[in-house]
């Protein structure tokens, strides 16, 4: 496998974005770094920042590692990955509102009608429908990783309700508050905006029959859900109320919430629930986490629903190998960010090449996720390889293919002292009438050496992420 | 505000309220323990807080007879009595936790914080703790949880359902001590204005934290009548039944005018609070003290009920 990029050391010399973090670390002993440590985490556990996890024992608060080593990019890195992330969100977005009208893209015969229509995403509900400013996906989370100083490939698209960027704000807030001096030395770009953007964002895509300032809520399965702080967190900065299902009702042409002083129109509902559960009436009659007759009033144009209903068909692993070919189809641009090669096993030339190199690959299958029904060639047997083959053989179009990817490596505080880890990189894209991206996003580490998990379940964590202004 | 968003403040309240009225209950067992057990022992004492605090049938039931080193676990840690210290703070922060929104950091750090040492203390073995540490380490809890909410908290809808709650269960818990009290200890009416077992009534006080001020307040010998005006009828005396129903007055005033709609619950409150403003001592006997905080209770209740419809039940029209 290729070496790892490491994003501090190049060439036996510091790159120029970690020069000053270089003293930082030399200056400070490992006391100290214990103790910011340890503080760093009381202060997670104060302010609550916390991902419940219920009903599997031991403290139900879980805190997710937090490194204090930050990671960084220059201007001209993020300019370029900005460019390239706006451009796939917007291509994305043209994509959702083209496979829920004319199918323009199928019908030029780009992506497979199969590939569309028999994903379990699509949502026939929304056929014909167009959202307010032909928005489906509000918050676009792009997962990224680096192998090399010009090389960034897409991991994968989050186009329903990526989490996690709670975190991103509240890292900041608390190296801020605890190494102050770095940020008087470094000139990093604030983050802390996103509240407002977002707020701006989903006032933004108010429905037609909203006549004044739109009443924006979010909508959460409550406090048992694991993301439940980021919920109330984001809530609580851009100043909108969190509701449950229940706090809402459908009444004529509006959607309403129960308030102390009787019902109050809502306009946008930011929603952090599956489609599935929205609305048990048009979706899954078993659910209680939705409100009744929402759907109704959302394609009659009475509520916006951020992110709309449907918009998950286009972050499917299948239909992921085709955005460079949407950029290109909608904006007539070349694409700026890449995705990582992948081989459809489904083409004939691509199957062959995948069974010849199955010990190098790690091939997924088309609807899995969280790593089932996958298999990481270099870390398998023999006959591991073997088995998977047949199953490959057996249904092709059930399965891509990839390269083991060489992900770039930050220093990270370890037991040791400090140690190469590898990262990705989530920023957070926000689409409305505007297309805004705060510069910045959430770094995942892998703290086992060696691992290329940045899974929080799976030992891995957080980072402050740093742009440095001009 | 929300509806469920009130009904989660006023219910953070009441839980704390609780956790507070259960803590004083420990400390008065305690020191009743501390006593030779001359004519009612200590046992009786238990018995009537277990009344009083309404968890009597479920020590029963897991426990039988009061020992008291069961009874302080029942009372404190133990999260199957839904009313321990532990299930109130627990059930506090939880709360808290939903409607973080609505709180200040200074709130939320008050309650967290307690959350989190409770975790410790329950870890820490039993025979380490002074029962009156845990007393002291909740009453000064439950301070810091109300001194963050009075200076910290914007003075909104979402302030007067706090304390709508706190003045709700105090009401309730200062009626349930008294009525107790009034009827374990002394069940012949021959025995009430005189007479009285002074030292089963300076514990009534002592549980309300009020003994001391009780002096201050009246001076001399300690009668029954001076006691129940001092719980019942006098304002001054912060968790005397008109100074809670004052309370709820203010804070549902303070909701109608904001709101700009006249309730129900507003209504009631103005009627109770006449009926103690015009009473006195004498006439409370003459109903009979049982009686008369029977239909206390039950009234507190109703105006719990008109401000569950009124304002939390998410049916306001």
């Amino acid at each position: 496998m290729a070496e790892h990029f490491n994003e501090m050391y190049q060439n036996g010399g510091v790159r120029p974005p970690y020069l000053r973090l270089e003293d930082w670390t030399r200056a400070m002993p490992a006391s100290l770094r214990q103790m910011k440590q340890a503080e760093a985490e009381a202060l997670f556990r104060r302010i609550g920042i916390t991902f419940a996890v219920y009903g599997e024992g031991g403290d139900p608060d879980r805190l997710i590692p937090f490194d204090m080593f930050p990671r960084v990019f220059t201007a001209a890195e993020w300019l370029r990955l900005e460019r390239g992330i706006k451009q796939r969100a917007r291509a994305l977005n043209a994509f959702l509102v083209d496979v829920y009208g004319r199918a323009e893209i199928v019908r030029a015969g780009l992506i497979p009608a199969k590939l569309v229509y028999q994903n379990a995403a699509y949502e026939k509900a929304v056929v014909g429908f167009v959202p307010p400013k032909g928005v489906y996906s509000h918050i676009v989370g792009i997962d990224i990783v680096r192998t090399g100083a010009d090389e960034f490939f897409v991991l994968e698209d989050n186009c329903r309700t990526p989490s996690g960027v709670s975190y991103m704000l509240e890292n900041r807030e608390i190296m801020m508050r605890m190494f102050p001096e770095l940020f008087r030395e470094n000139r990093i770009e604030p983050v802390d905006h996103y509240p407002g953007l977002l707020r701006r964002t989903l006032a933004s895509v108010a429905p037609a029959k909203c006549d004044r300032d739109p009443v924006v809520v979010i909508l959460t399965p409550g406090h048992f859900n694991s993301a439940y702080y980021e919920h109330s967190f984001l809530a609580d900065m851009m100043g909108v109320e969190l509701v449950e299902g229940q706090d809402l009702f459908v009444e004529g042409e509006f959607v309403y919430m129960r308030t102390t002083e009787g019902p109050r129109r809502v306009d946008v509902v930011y929603r952090r629930i599956d489609d599935d559960f929205i609305d048990p009436l048009c979706f899954r009659p078993d659910s209680m986490l939705g409100v009744p007759g929402l759907m109704d009033v959302y394609r009659s144009g009475g509520v916006t629903i951020c992110s709309a209903p449907g918009a998950g068909v286009a972050d499917d692993k299948a239909v992921y190998t085709f955005v460079p070919d949407m950029v290109r189809f909608y904006l007539g641009e070349d694409p700026i960010l890449q995705n990582v090669p992948t081989w459809q096993c489904n083409r004939p030339e691509d199957l062959a090449y995948v069974l010849a190199n199955l010990a190098d690959l790690v091939v997924k299958e088309v609807h899995g996720s969280g790593g089932y029904g996958m298999l990481v060639g270099p870390k398998s047997t023999a006959e591991q390889v073997a088995a998977f083959a047949e199953r490959v053989k057996a249904d092709p179009g059930n399965y891509i293919a990839q390269p083991t990817l060489a992900l770039s490596t930050v220093p990270t505080f370890v037991e040791e002292g400090v140690a190469p880890r590898h990262v990705d990189l989530r920023p957070y894209c926000l689409v409305g009438e505007r297309i805004e991206l705060v510069p910045g996003g959430l770094t995942r580490v892998a703290l086992k050496d060696g691992s290329l998990v940045v899974n929080s379940s799976q030992g891995g964590g957080v980072k402050d992420t740093w742009v440095l202004a001009e | 505000m929300l509806s469920r968003t009130a009904d989660n403040l006023y219910w953070i309240a009441r839980y704390m309220e609780r956790a507070e009225t259960l803590a004083r209950f420990l400390e008065v067992g305690a020191r009743i323990a501390l006593l030779p057990s001359a004519g009612h022992g200590y046992r009786n004492e238990w018995d009537s807080l277990l009344q009083a605090s309404g968890t009597a049938v479920g020590f029963q039931r897991k426990y039988g007879d009061p020992v008291q080193r069961n009874i302080e676990s029942y009372l404190f840690f133990d999260r199957d009595n839904p009313s321990s210290v532990a299930s109130c703070l627990f059930q506090a922060r939880e709360n808290a936790r939903i409607v973080r929104t609505a709180l200040t950091t200074q709130v939320w750090d008050a309650l967290n914080t307690a959350f989190q040492e409770l975790r410790q203390l329950e870890r820490m073995p039993r025979g380490e703790l002074e029962l009156s540490t845990l007393t002291d380490w909740t009453t000064r809890h439950a301070a810091m949880v109300r001194g963050t909410i009075d200076t910290t908290l914007l003075r909104n809808d979402g302030w007067d359902f706090l304390n709508l709650g706190y003045h709700l269960e105090r009401a309730d818990s200062t009626a349930r001590l008294i009525d107790v009290k009034y009827y374990v200890l002394l069940p012949r009416g021959a025995y009430v204005g005189s007479g009285v077992d002074n030292y089963q009534w300076m514990t009534l006080l002592r549980a309300m934290s009020a003994h001391r001020a009780f002096h201050w307040a009246y001076g001399g010998e300690v009668t029954a009548g001076k006691i129940a005006h001092f719980l019942i009828l006098n304002p001054q005396c912060p968790r005397s039944l008109i100074a809670c129903v004052q309370g709820l007055n203010t804070h549902l005033d303070r909701l109608a005018r904001g709101y700009r709609r006249r309730s129900e619950a507003q209504t009631r409150a103005r009627a109770m609070l006449g009926d103690l403003s015009d009473g006195t001592v004498e006439a409370v006997f003459e109903e009979g003290m049982h009686e008369f905080l029977s239909r206390f209770i039950r009234e507190a209740a109703d105006l719990a009920a008109l401000i569950h419809e009124g304002y939390l039940s998410g049916d306001v029209r």
